[in-house]
Formats: C-alpha cells, sequence, structure tokens
C-alpha cells in the first residue's frame, strides 16, 4: 500500500507523507506499551499532520490543483457512474463510423434518494481516462475522436426522446489531435455538440472532474448547470501547450496555469460555472468515496431545482447563459 | 462608405497596401515561390495570377469584395477587449492590445456589416488574423453573436467569413464559451429558417472551426486554406510522422465532407448571389 501511495505521490504531498509515515511507525511502536508519553506524543504529531495537510490543501497554486486534477487515483468518470447510479447499461457506437472507448455513457438509475430526493433514471456520459498503460492507450488517454463527440449526441438525443435528464462528466486533456480525428472531422463534431446541446428539450448537468481542456471538454459541456469540483480546471488551452505558444518553451507551465485562471474559485467569479463542489481536504483521490459523494448531492439537488421549469424557460434560460458569457467594453 | 473616410478612420486593407506600393515592388509567391509584381498582385484581389495561392485579405477588403457597390454599414467597431483575467505571458495582454489596435487600426478581429448583396438584404461578419492571429476572446464572440441576433431581427441571410488561429488564449474560459455562446445564438437563426453561409478563409482553426465555422448551412472554402480543429505541429507531434500533402487544405477537407464548394476569390460575389437567390427568392420565412 505505502509503495504505491509514493508512486502516485505529487511533489508537494510529500512532507505530509512523510509525516504519516513516521506516525504510522509510532502507532506500530505503540501497539503493546501504551503509556501517558507515547500518547501524548502520538496525538501531537496526529495534529502536525492534520495541520500541515490543511495548511497544503488551503493555499494550493494553480499549477498543484492541475496536478491533482489529473492524479490517477483521482475518481473518473465510470467511478462516479458506478458511485452514484444503479444499473448503468452503457451503449456503444455512434451508428456512423465506429464505438470511441474515451467516451462511455448510457442509461442507470441516478441515485437520488441517497441525499434526500428522487431516484431517477439519467442518460450519464463523459470522456473516461485508463489507470495503467494499457487501459491509458485503450481509452487515448480521455481524448475522444470525433466519433465520441458523435456517440455522445446520439446517446443526448436519446435522452431527449425519452424525456431523461443528462448528466456530464467532463475529464479530458483535450479532444485528440490525430490524421483521422482531423479526416473525420474534429471540429464539425463538437460544432454540432454545442449547438444541438444548446437546444435538447430535457435538463442537463455539466460536471468538471478533473482535465478540463479546450473545446475537447465542452463539446460535451453546454448545459443548463455548470457544476465543477474544487481541485479540477478549464480553460481554452492547457498549461503546458499554453506554455509551448506563448512562452515558446514548455517551462512555464506553472506560469500559464497562473495567467490562465483555470481553478473553480476562478471560473465562478467570471460566470463561467455556476458551483463548486467541495473535496476532502487532500484532494479527491485522498478519499474517492466522500469525492463521489459530494458530486452526486449537488447533482441531486440540481437536477430537483431544474423540474422546477418548463421546457421553454429551461431552453430560454440555457441560451441567456451562454449569450451573456464574455467580459468586454462598448466605448 | 466612400474611399477617403475609410482610409481616414486608419481601417487597413491589404488590397490597397499592395496596390499604393511604389512601383517595381516583388513579392515571393508561398505558394509557387515565384516573385510577383505586387501592384499587380493588388489588382488580381492579392490571388497569385501564376498558381492561385490565395494571399489573406482583410475584414474591410471582403465587405469592399461582397457588397453591392462596396456600399455597407459597419456594426460593433466600438466593442473593445478588456483584460478580465490580468493575463501576463511574456507581454501584458493589455499591451498586446494596445499594440496591436494602434498598428492594425482595428478594434479587435471581427467586424460585423450589414447591406445588399445582390439586392438581398443580409448581416455579414468577418475576421481579421493580423489581429492577434484572428483569434476569438469575449469581443469575437459578442461581435458573431450581435451579427446572428441582427440577421434573425432584420429576417435576413447570415454571411460569416472565418480567418482565425482559434480562441484567444488571453482570455481562458471566457474565450472558449463564445464558441458554445455563438453556436447557442445559432439555433435561433435555423429556427426562423434563415440561410446561413460560412466563407472559410485560411487559416481557420481551433475553436472558431469547432462552432460557428462548421455549423453553416452552405460551407464555401477559398483554396488552398489551411482548415483544421488541431493545427498541423501538434498532429505531426502526435503522429510521430510526417502528414500527407495536402492535408488540412481546402481541397482535402472538401474531399472528407466538410466543404460544399471550394470557389476563388473572383468568383466568390457572384457564386454567393447565386445562392442568396436560391434561398431567398419566394421563399416564405417562418416568424
Ligand atoms: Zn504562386
Amino acid at each position: 500500500m505505502a509503495e504505491r501511495q509514493t508512486k502516485h505521490l505529487l511533489d508537494f504531498e510529500k512532507p505530509l507523507f512523510e509525516l504519516e509515515q513516521k506516525l504510522e511507525e509510532m502507532r506500530n511502536l505503540d501497539s503493546g506499551r501504551t503509556t501517558a508519553v507515547v500518547n501524548r506524543s502520538l496525538r501531537s504529531l496526529e495534529k502536525r499532520v492534520s495541520v500541515l495537510r490543511t495548511s497544503i490543501y488551503e493555499n494550493l497554486t494553480r499549477w498543484q490543483r492541475v496536478q491533482i486534477a489529473r492524479h490517477p487515483d483521482r475518481p473518473y468518470t465510470l467511478d462516479h457512474i458506478a458511485g452514484l447510479t444503479d444499473g448503468f447499461i452503457e451503449f456503444h457506437g455512434d451508428r456512423l463510423f465506429g464505438d470511441d472507448p474515451a467516451m462511455v455513457g448510457g442509461f442507470a438509475t441516478f441515485k437520488g434518494s441517497r441525499f434526500g430526493f428522487t431516484d431517477r433514471t439519467v442518460m450519464i456520459l463523459g470522456q473516461q481516462k485508463g489507470r495503467n498503460t494499457k487501459a491509458r492507450k485503450y481509452r487515448r488517454f480521455g481524448m475522444p475522436n470525433p466519433e465520441g463527440y458523435r456517440k455522445a449526441l446520439r446517446l443526448m438525443k436519446l435522452a431527449a426522446k425519452f424525456n431523461k435528464p443528462i448528466i456530464t462528466l467532463l475529464d479530458t486533456p483535450g479532444a485528440f489531435p490525430g490524421l483521422e480525428a482531423e479526416e473525420r472531422g474534429q471540429a464539425q463534431a463538437i460544432a454540432l455538440n454545442l449547438f444541438e446541446m444548446a437546444r435538447l428539450p430535457v435538463p442537463i448537468v455539466v460536471n468538471l472532474i478533473g482535465d478540463g481542456a479546450s473545446g475537447g471538454a465542452l463539446g460535451i459541456g453546454v448545459g443548463d448547470r455548470i457544476l465543477m469540483m474544487e481541485n479540477a480546471w478549464y480553460s481554452v488551452i492547457s498549461p503546458e501547450s499554453c506554455s509551448s505558444i506563448l512562452w515558446r518553451s514548455w517551462d512555464y507551465k506553472e506560469e500559464a496555469a497562473r495567467a490562465l485562471k483555470l481553478t473553480a474559485a476562478d471560473l465562478i467569479d467570471i460566470g463561467v460555472i455556476d458551483e463548486i463542489v467541495s473535496e476532502p481536504t487532500g484532494g479527491a483521490h485522498s478519499d474517492p468515496e466522500k469525492a463521489i459523494h459530494s458530486l452526486g448531492e449537488a447533482i441531486a439537488r440540481n437536477l430537483e431545482e431544474l423540474d422546477g421549469f418548463s421546457t421553454a424557460e429551461l431552453l430560454k434560460n440555457r441560451l441567456a447563459k451562454f449569450d451573456g458569457m464574455g467580459v468586454f467594453e462598448e466605448n | 462608405m466612400s474611399w477617403f473616410k475609410r482610409q481616414a478612420k486608419g481601417i487597413k486593407t491589404a488590397l490597397n497596401d499592395q496596390i499604393n506600393v511604389p512601383e517595381g515592388q516583388w513579392v515571393k509567391c508561398p505558394g509557387c515561390s515565384q516573385p510577383l509584381n505586387a501592384r499587380e498582385l493588388g489588382n488580381n484581389l492579392l490571388v497569385c495570377p501564376k498558381c492561385t495561392y490565395h494571399f489573406k485579405m482583410t475584414s474591410q477588403d471582403y465587405f469592399e469584395l461582397l457588397f453591392d457597390d462596396r456600399k455597407f454599414r459597419i456594426f460593433d467597431d466600438n466593442l473593445i477587449s478588456v483584460d478580465p483575467l490580468d493575463f501576463t505571458d511574456k507581454k501584458a495582454y493589455t499591451t498586446r492590445l494596445k499594440n496591436t489596435r494602434k498598428k492594425t487600426g482595428l478594434s479587435d478581429s471581427a467586424r460585423a456589416a450589414t447591406g445588399k448583396v445582390g439586392g438581398h438584404s443580409v448581416s455579414m461578419a468577418s475576421m481579421d488574423f493580423s489581429f492577434i492571429g484572428g483569434s476569438m476572446g469575449s469581443v469575437v464572440g459578442e461581435v458573431i453573436t450581435r451579427a446572428i441576433k441582427r440577421a434573425c431581427r432584420k429576417k435576413t441571410p447570415l454571411i460569416l467569413i472565418t480567418q482565425s488561429g482559434g480562441a484567444r488564449m488571453m482570455e481562458g474560459a471566457l474565450s472558449l464559451m463564445q464558441m458554445a455562446k455563438t453556436a447557442a445564438n445559432l439555433t435561433k437563426l435555423s429556427d426562423k429558417g434563415l440561410p446561413f453561409i460560412v466563407i472559410l478563409t485560411n487559416p481557420t482553426t481551433g475553436g472558431v472551426t469547432a462552432s460557428f465555422a462548421m455549423l453553416g448551412d452552405v460551407h464555401i472554402a477559398e483554396p488552398g486554406a489551411l482548415i483544421g480543429f488541431a493545427g498541423p505541429r501538434i498532429i505531426r507531434e502526435t503522429m510521430g510522422q510526417d502528414l500527407p500533402d495536402g492535408f488540412q487544405k481546402s481541397e482535402f477537407v472538401q474531399e472528407h465532407g466538410f466543404i460544399d464548394m471550394i470557389v476563388e476569390r473572383k468568383d466568390l460575389r457572384g457564386r454567393l448571389i447565386h445562392l442568396l437567390h436560391l434561398f431567398m427568392e419566394a421563399v416564405p420565412l417562418a416568424d
């Protein structure tokens, strides 16, 4: 277990990890002969661990949040689906070219009752990353091809047909920048999704759960409510690519992350997102179950609120929401 | 609008720049590497007479080329990009904006106009690559959106001429949202049964391609224009191999089904008028 943790340890988590190990050792030593002295130092060490964790996680830089958003132990789309629904049935294929494992989706029963609301059938879909080398390659690192976006649109239209709400989970380093993706119209696939999602006559709750890069994320990101997990990021470009273009070097990713204002706290200020979903101290990867639960509560509450609108109101508000995005001056 | 007035406002036109160069200046054609007489090039709509390479034109050039009698009314050139993220890379975004405005005489990389084309009233917008790579930030999103709304309100066709490297990095997620904003507003134009014609010019990539540029009823491309989502450099890196000749050029994109027709610049206006006649004659419009 310790070995696995070391492997996925983020730089800034190291001091915390060392202290936690020390605590673990002391606990092991302690077993058998509990003395007041040992107890006292144990409690003091526990306090130090908790203070350090809080101080690290309350002062995260934007780049550190990007690192957390990409942590391999962070819950991915299928983890959220498993945690929040029963009876998920995955649907495959865009009916035009193929199936894209970087985009997954299907109908399921969303367990709203766990949060004091009702259980209901939903269409739930999102980009899917892999956890090991083989799975990462199979899932194309969560970077969909055009058929991924077209499958997503097919599923969302099915949801509309059966009058079921849609939950999308955004987690992608971008749409796949490949030769075949271009041949098959990556741009057109994304554009059409933006257009169609703006007028799908059912509630859409969009959730940013990790990486949120560019049109590849937005391709399933138009909806009535935009929720964002505390340590997810969302922008027009990844910090690395931004660094490479504007600084002409890959070395300025931290500066680029700062400049792009890509965190949930930044984006709620400029109206790009509606709600920040808090994560456990230590990030979603430190307690995936708790993180999934927080997201579920937010989704359930927002679905319930959206029930209060007629379809006409829903669509009018959705258009107004995106119509109002942007900051400029009129001279 | 008179020639003089436009000059006085400091709006650059690529055509005029070339026509006004001193006699005897030469330009090397990126298409065929031949030396071209600049003034002749200017008088040939900036198209190489030898290989039909299309040099970039400005929004002003397109308006003058496409509107009847070169008459049109400009809208929304009073919209100004601000710096909502306080963005600084090697240069502050505010400095970049100030310098670019001064250099180009433009307020941003998209301009809107109304006028007549073949007698049909149209709402038009065109982009300028010279303004931060034709990138789309909040102002471009708003200019395009207002052009869409103008078409809806006046029940006229919409014509968008695209020329852009994609979304503008310096406005972060707000730039990204302009894709959704423009696409969402286009649903209203579609509901009203109004034609939407896109003219894709060199280059049209990134967030502009992945939003309004690929949502037209008709997609017209100028010959040899670079049209795609990801840039060729990043695709080459991803694939780890050289890209085929003509990859992401108009002809390639047409072959793959995303462009209706490739039209040379000299024929653009004629083709537009033909399409507008087909769309607008005796077509009852929905309210
Ligand atoms: Zn030439």
